[in-house]
């Protein structure tokens, strides 16, 4: 007998109950006014010297993305995300800015990173009037340096981690520090901020050692940490990263030490057990949020790490010599949903809402704990652009990072240094 | 740190700096010597050298030592044979006319970087060391392997110079740089010659590679540093001639090492490029070039 449309065999009925109850599990978008896709731009540093956090942020993204369909999309549409890559370049970020927006229709811009990228992107954002939100770390959008349309909700700025950072450092490890840092924005934010904090808490800087992020070797800087160090302060971003940590370990070797406190930035995308690395043990680690899966971590950041594909290490579930950039990803998470809670809040129905959208942000006081915020309890400072979230002090055991300090949210904030609401768009 | 330990660190990152540079800027001044090609593309054949060997020791099980070794070996073979390949299908079109040459060396070194990043990916990812040896002096600890760097770096430069001086390839070569006609008139193929000393100067490039990758990482843009000092040695120390280049290398590495450690990387950069400066106004040919 031979089966067909008209005489279904009864794999072919199943099949087709099965493809059928599956599109009923779909997401039932809302009818809106507009039911086309929201489209999302992310500047993304897939090549150049950020392609290590560019491959995360891209996963991260992704999963998020996910989760924000599966849960109905934004105002009932669907969201797509457009990945652009910025070679991690300046002058390559701007265009990426402009493409996304002039020719791909972008609603909202979000993603960079490196804070070069985004100081040489931002003022672009704010000529096509599109909201820009960064996940970048850097002092520049609550110095006031960008402007109305730049935000960042994702992730806590530097001039907040480096003076939450100080009076554990001050108590903790010791009072003479010396800082290594990169030698362009980020690192200069981290100069210029944590050394009045460290005189607040009753410690000094004793010398300030800076390198050019595109630098390869770095024993030659080594020898310009004085003697009377206590506390030795690294951050260090680039390719370069394990071979500038590589490099202090041989250095120091089984000599006397001072205490070692690095920002994770060091060390992110990097196995904290590589060969080389071993000195590390007992040293502190400063974390956006912590790599290593810590006893009792909350049921929304397990979910986010498995959505994300990350493993208890912090590597990719795949691929365990894949380390994540774990410390700072989370920010592309919580973005995309201040966007969703933004647009709702707006009642955005496409470009010409832009501005209503900067403003709903604006509006915003607070995010809490959960499965879109797995980083924890924030505030958002509406006039400064600027969140503020918890911070983490980690320290070496076994290979694994141990969270032992969590700061309050107070503990980095500080007085307002603009308000972008006065500024006109 | 007190001066003599600092000055023993200084010189000990300058001879480094030396070795790798030797090795990588001699491949560029035999392939102008011989060739009167300026291969701008030879940045991007270290960087091949740093990816093979990657690929190599990712590939070879065991201790690490071993895939090493097997880089060491392999990685030069492999980029000297993409090097005779551009050789002979680029540059030999080209009659070796010295404006297209620099222009094609131009475009294989976006072919090599775009397929480093096409094959080999966007990170930094590292090999490990042969051996893990670290020398803990009274002042500071330092890697032993830099040490073997400098070593297997002269062995190498010594024996590519008994190859040059003593056997008849590179009696050949010689005789080619001398003059390119005369040596064809005496039945020397020169079209063969310049494809092995393409291939040559690209595989030193490779080794130099090779030994520098465990210290720094290999990654697609790597190429670009190597390639500015390489030039800035050649220029100093005379295009086309060996024993300039290995003093001027000598002399940038060195010089290099200990201004970085006692004031400051970038005043050593500066330092170096304002030399050539000098020696481009004041002595055109380079501290020993000068016979031609």
């Amino acid at each position: 007998m031979t089966t067909g449309l008209l005489r279904p065999s009864r794999r072919t009925l199943l099949s087709g109950l099965a493809a059928g109850a599956s599109a009923l599990a779909l997401p039932r978008f809302v009818q809106a006014q507009s039911s086309a896709p929201i489209k999302l731009g992310f500047q993304l540093h897939r090549t150049g010297i950020g392609a290590a956090y560019g491959r995360w942020y891209e996963r991260t993204a992704q999963a998020a993305l996910k989760k924000l369909n599966d849960e109905g999309g934004i105002n009932g549409r669907p969201v797509e995300i457009l990945f652009e890559d910025d070679g991690t370049d300046p002058r390559r970020g701007a265009e990426v800015v402009e493409k996304l927006t002039s020719q791909a229709g972008c609603d909202v811009i979000f993603g960079p990173l490196f804070s070069h990228v985004v100081i040489g992107s931002a003022p672009r954002a704010g000529e096509l009037k599109v909201p820009y939100l960064v996940c970048s770390e850097g002092f520049h959008v609550a110095s006031g340096m960008l402007n109305r349309w730049s935000l960042q909700p994702g992730i806590s700025d530097v001039r907040a981690q480096a003076s939450s950072m100080a009076p554990w450092i001050a108590n903790t490890l010791g009072k003479k520090v010396t800082m290594v840092f990169p030698d362009y924005a980020f690192g200069h934010d981290h100069r210029d901020y944590f050394t009045p904090a460290i005189e607040a808490a009753g410690g000094e800087v004793i010398k300030h050692i800076a390198i050019p992020p595109t630098e390869t070797s770095f024993t030659r800087y080594l020898p310009q940490i004085p003697r009377d160090t206590e506390v030795l302060y690294h951050v260090m971003v680039g390719p370069a990263v394990l071979t500038f940590v590589k490099e202090l370990g041989e250095f120091y070797g089984s000599g006397a030490r001072p205490e070692i406190f690095g920002f994770i930035d060091s060390l992110e995308a990097v196995d904290i057990a590589s060969p080389g690395l071993e000195f590390l043990e007992g040293t502190h680690f400063w974390e956006g949020m912590c790599r290593t899966k810590q006893e009792g971590e909350s049921e929304a950041e397990t979910a986010y790490r498995a959505a994300v594909g990350v493993d208890d290490n912090g590597a990719s579930v795949s691929d365990a010599r894949d380390v994540s950039t774990y410390a700072h990803m989370f920010s592309c998470w919580e973005t995309l949903f201040v966007i969703k809670e933004g647009m709702e809040a707006a009642g955005y129905q496409g470009p010409d809402d832009r501005q209503k959208f900067v403003e709903a942000i604006e509006a915003m006081t607070a995010f809490s704990a959960g499965a879109t915020h797995p980083q924890g309890d924030k505030v958002f400072n509406g006039k400064t652009h600027q969140v503020f979230t918890p911070q983490f002090v980690s320290k070496v055991e076994g290979g694994k990072l141990l969270r032992v300090h969590t700061t309050t949210l107070e503990d980095g904030m500080y007085e307002d240094a603009v308000d972008y609401t006065t500024m006109s768009f | 740190m007190e001066f003599g330990p600092f000055l023993l660190l200084a010189l000990m990152e300058g001879m480094v700096m030396s070795a790798v540079l030797a090795l990588t800027a001699v491949g560029l001044s035999l392939v102008f010597g011989v060739m009167r090609v300026v291969n701008v593309a030879h940045g991007e054949f270290f960087m091949l050298g740093a990816v093979a060997a990657w690929f190599v020791t990712q590939a070879v099980p065991g201790h690490p030592a071993l895939g090493f070794a097997a880089a060491l070996l392999l990685a030069p073979l492999f980029v000297g044979a993409v090097a005779a390949l551009a050789d002979g299908l680029i540059l030999k079109r080209l009659n070796y006319d010295p404006e297209a040459t620099i222009v094609a060396t131009i475009g294989l070194s976006y072919i090599f970087q775009q397929a480093a990043l096409s094959f080999y990916g966007p990170d930094a990812r590292p090999v490990l060391a042969p051996f893990d040896l670290r020398l803990q002096l009274p002042w500071f600890g330092y890697s032993g392997y830099k040490i073997a760097v400098v070593i297997a770096a002269a062995l190498i430069l010594i024996g590519i110079w008994l190859f040059m001086t003593r056997s008849r390839a590179g009696l050949v070569m010689r005789a080619t740089q001398a003059d390119r006609d005369t040596a064809r008139a005496f039945g020397i193929n020169v079209d063969r010659v310049f494809a092995t000393v393409f291939a040559l100067g690209a595989a030193m490039a490779a080794m130099g590679a090779v030994l520098i990758v465990p210290i720094q990482q290999a990654h697609y843009l790597m190429g670009h540093d190597p390639l500015l000092l390489s030039f800035i040695v050649v220029i100093i120390g005379g295009l086309g001639s060996l024993r300039g280049t290995l003093v001027a290398a000598l002399l940038i590495g060195l010089s290099d090492g200990v201004i970085s450690v006692f004031f400051s990387p970038t005043l050593a950069k500066i330092l170096a490029t304002l030399f050539v400066a000098l020696v481009l106004v004041f002595r055109p040919q380079g501290l020993f070039g000068g016979q031609r």
